[in-house]
């Protein structure tokens, strides 16, 4: 029989301790309660989500998989109302539920302060999503924020909602910002620091009330003065959630009282997390409180743990300031102060000693050595030996060289790297040395940076430190596993050794592994389609599904289906095959692309081949929107009717995509051309873009307004029509020549240097001979592969279908 | 007890690519590796539910279209850190016909 295990509250503590039991093969019947309702996220990356820099699904642990496949009733949205401890039984509105074993993991409520007007539309505190939801709401541009309390919570609200435009205003009670984590003189700095960032400063500021009618309009403080306000953030402090507890007549001293293994007054009832009281203390940290959930885990399981509270350092996520604490910084008798000042690059840093032993550390402006300093505390140890040049870290330590690796490489084994998951720096190295040679890969192994990230750059800097050479060898590093070559040397190869095919590659290249692997099959088929245009045969199976199938794949394994519109021009005989098409293949979405076009979503795989014939019939091929190749031509409309056009921008444009449509390239290219300087079409930012001007045209590449944004470079100046398409051509040969697969013109040209490229497009014969190149690819290559395909539907389809025999 | 039906020639299925084979409970991708070899695996990512049978084809092993999970044909198996399994079946390539294990439909429809 297995035993009955209800968990009130599915908040980080809670959620971490059922991983460690479902981790340890633990077989419990769980019951999850949670008053929002959700499961569990990472409350600590709230911030960057109201900041912007996260959505909310990047910040979800376990999705309603996991708990499906841990067998987790989820009971969201449904609070617990009463735990009857004589019948083991927990009581939502629903009903009861039975426990052998109970969790109370209900968290902290935020503290309201009692000023009237608290309770008015517009006053929020910062807890969960609905509070980062209203926030994100409030924070329009131009929007007035007041935010009570500047503490971690209040600072990262008031830095959120002002990264979004909000002209926000913190009051704090106490003379200086986050003043239990930074002595004065550091929050000095960090209110420099968020004034610089428009977000106005009140220190001994006390609320006297809120005010408005309906909603709330403004905060009047003590000494008089009247901040207007559309929203108010309250974030003065939390207290543990007890309520429940209390009801129930556990023993609650501040928090719920709970022993070293986690178990509370009644011997079937544990509790963890912001909610719990353990030797006189509470916690809001994050690290204290997944060590609890390892010990309840434990506890839980049978075994043996027990509980004890660890120093905790505190970092701000706010992007762009840099301030570390930890330990006890406080002015006492017997201690004694290192202060290092730098104005000009606004840092600080203040250590805290008592005796011989490192008690306390403050960091501002620059905090790479907080680690080492961390563990300085921690361990207790002397530091008499290096009081002269401790303040300056862990590299003037012993005659060391001034590496910046050396801090990290002085750190002992235990040291703690993530606080977010406790890992430490002999976690991460044993993974590294059982093979895990990327960030993610080490992440994925171990949970280090996998949670806040700020632990990130250490991470990193333990790679190199473990890896060495190899590591630093990764700055050109070979194509993928499969080979020791890097881009450029099987580029070079291809071409000295004459190699005409993929397995003459792999086997006069020595590659490593059968069959090559997803990252180098298409690369190589690209190098050989360019490389030999008339002698090799495209490999379709080395291809991507969307060049392959001639659509992009969507998540639901559904294409989408973009036909060519020359230049972004329509007519009303496409637009009605467009129409038909949509409704004949039922098509959920038919939207209109950036590059001038229309996509329809949602197309079936066997449909593909008819919807290809029936947009052939009607004239139009495949847009290649799935293509590493050319993509689009945006126009402006150009002399025909802009009342500035200076040269027939529409018609270059539609002449330059007939040129081009159907070449394959390294990376996907996209063009531009815009009828005067007014720019209409963004030529600017396109890989390629051409402006007209009265006395010719201006053609730019190497722009970009992806991951990337980047104006576009000047290349040439051309006079007419036939010089701008042959230099656009010869251009594009030369990338297709020259550049590593996937990377963009604006990569190559950098690695290259656009003073090389334009030599090579500069001189008329080099120029010619690229252009013809070009063309004798375009003659085997610029045909459409939608009519190709369309010929054959049956290989679209299923192979069998079984469905019938089932019901034999 | 096996019951292999015969599902398609060996030709219809390219080599380093997948067909699939529709089923009442699912699609079974069947694969055909560069020395014809074949496998049948659940059409289905157990990470985001990508078609494997859209996936690159190298050596034995398909990499997933959508998030570049690799898969062993052999085994189902992922070969990166995440433990993911995808359900395989019996398939054999025979005289230029694949025949595909049916054990598991019977199994389904008793039930």
């Amino acid at each position: 029989m297995k035993q009955k295990l209800v968990v009130i509250g599915a908040g980080m503590a809670s959620g971490r301790m059922l991983e460690h039991i479902f981790d340890a093969g633990g077989t419990f019947d769980v019951t999850l309660f949670n008053a929002e309702p959700r499961g569990n996220y990472n409350r600590l990356m709230l911030s960057p989500v109201l900041s912007g820099e996260k959505t909310y699904d990047q910040i979800v642990t376990h999705g309603a998989d996991w708990y499906a496949a841990q067998g987790v009733d989820c009971r969201f949205g449904e609070p617990v109302v009463r735990i009857d401890r004589t019948s083991k039984v927990v009581y939502s509105n629903a009903g009861g539920v039975p426990y052998d074993a109970l969790v109370i993991a209900t968290g902290s409520a935020p503290f309201i302060i009692p000023v009237p007007g608290r309770d008015l539309k517009g006053v929020c505190t910062y807890r969960d999503l609905e509070d980062t939801n209203a926030m994100i709401a409030a924070s329009r541009p131009g929007a007035k924020a007041v935010v009570i309390g500047g503490g971690l919570l209040g600072l990262e609200a008031a830095a959120g909602m002002a990264a979004r435009g909000a002209e926000v205003t913190v009051i704090h009670l106490m003379g200086h910002l986050m003043e239990r984590q930074l002595d004065p003189a550091a929050g000095y700095l960090l209110q420099k620091d968020l004034e610089a960032r428009g977000i106005r400063v009140h220190c001994k500021g006390a609320t006297k009330a809120i005010l408005g009618t309906d909603r709330v309009e403004a905060v009047v403080l003590e000494d008089g003065t009247v901040y207007p306000a559309d929203l108010v953030c309250m974030a003065v402090g939390i207290r543990p959630e007890v309520r429940l507890a209390n009801d129930a007549h556990l023993d609650v001293g501040r928090g719920i009282t709970v022993n070293d293994q986690m178990r509370t007054s009644d011997p079937a009832i544990f509790a963890l997390g912001e909610c719990v009281e353990h030797d006189k203390q509470l916690f809001g940290l994050v690290a204290p409180l997944y060590d609890q959930a390892r010990v309840l885990a434990a506890t839980l399981l049978g075994q043996e743990a027990a509980f004890q509270p660890v120093q905790t350092a505190t970092k701000l996520k706010v992007t762009g300031v840099d301030l570390f604490s930890a330990g006890d910084f406080a002015d006492a008798p017997g201690r004694e102060d290192i202060v290092f000042r730098d104005p000009g690059r606004g840092v600080y840093k203040r250590l805290i000693l008592e005796g011989d032993c490192l008690l306390g550390a403050v960091m501002y402006g620059d905090t790479a050595d907080g680690a080492w300093f961390f563990d300085l505390i921690k361990q207790g140890k002397s530091v008499s030996g290096m009081r002269d040049t401790l303040i300056f870290g862990p590299a003037f330590q012993g005659g060391a060289s001034a590496n910046p690796l050396a801090a990290v490489a002085a750190l002992p084994p235990e040291a703690e790297i993530c606080g977010c998951n406790g890992i430490c720096k002999g976690r991460i190295v044993d993974a590294i040395t059982a093979g895990a040679d990327t960030l993610d890969q080490v992440r994925t192994v171990t949970k280090a940076s996998a949670s806040c990230g700020t632990c990130t750059g250490l991470v990193e800097q333990i790679m190199a430190l473990t890896l060495g050479d190899s590591f630093t060898a990764n700055a050109n590093p070979p194509m993928c596993k499969c080979t020791d070559h890097t881009h450029e040397d099987v580029r070079r190869l291809i071409k000295s050794m004459g190699l005409k095919s993929i397995p003459a590659v792999m086997q006069d290249l020595g590659w490593k592994t059968v069959g090559g692997c997803a990252s180098c099959r298409p690369a190589l088929n690209y190098y050989l389609i360019a490389d030999w245009p008339t002698d090799y045969v495209d490999d379709r199976q080395s291809r991507f599904v969307n060049e392959r199938n001639h659509a992009n794949i969507q998540k639901d394994g559904t294409y989408s289906v973009v036909p060519r519109m020359w230049g972004g021009v329509t007519n009303p005989a496409e637009l009605r095959a467009i129409a038909d098409a949509a409704d004949k293949y039922n098509v959920p979405m038919i939207k209109v692309t950036g590059g001038q076009r229309i996509d329809l979503l949602g197309v079936r795989k066997e449909d593909l081949p008819a919807i290809w014939s029936d947009f052939n019939a009607a004239g139009m091929v495949s847009g290649h929107a799935y293509a590493k190749g050319l993509r689009t031509v945006k126009t402006c409309v150009g002399t025909e009717f802009c009342r500035f056009g200076t040269q027939d921008s529409t018609g270059l444009g539609i002449r330059l995509e007939k040129l081009l449509w159907g070449s394959w390239t390294p990376a996907k290219v996209k063009l531009g051309v815009s009828g005067c300087p007014r720019n209409c079409a963004e030529a600017t930012c396109k890989d390629i873009g051409v402006v007209c001007v009265d006395s010719g045209y201006e053609i730019s590449v190497a722009g970009a307004a992806g991951m990337d944004v980047k104006e576009t470079e000047f290349l040439y100046k051309a006079t007419t029509e036939p010089e701008v398409m042959e230099v656009i051509a010869a251009f594009t040969q030369l990338y297709r020549e020259n550049a590593r697969y996937l990377h963009r013109i604006y990569k190559w040209v950098a690695k290259v240097g656009l003073d090389w490229c334009r030599a090579q497009i500069e001189d008329p014969a080099n120029r010619r001979a690229l252009y013809d190149r070009f063309m004798l690819s375009q003659s085997v290559y610029q045909v459409d592969p939608w009519a190709e395909h369309a010929a054959q539907p049956a290989q679209w389809a299923p192979i069998a279908d079984l469905t019938l025999r089932a019901a034999e | 007890m096996t019951d292999f039906i015969d599902i398609a020639a060996l030709v219809d299925i390219p080599r380093q690519g997948a067909r699939v084979v529709k089923t009442a409970t699912g699609c079974i991708a069947v694969f055909r590796t560069a020395d014809d070899q074949v496998f049948a695996l659940q059409d289905r990512c157990p990470h985001k539910g990508g078609p494997l049978s859209e996936g690159i084809v190298h050596g034995t092993s398909v990499t997933c279209p959508l998030h570049a999970a690799v898969f062993d044909l052999n085994s189902g198996r992922a070969t990166g850190a995440d433990d993911w399994q995808v359900q395989t079946y019996a398939v054999r390539a025979e005289g230029g016909r694949v025949l595909l294990d049916a054990a598991f439909l019977a199994r389904r429809s008793a039930a």
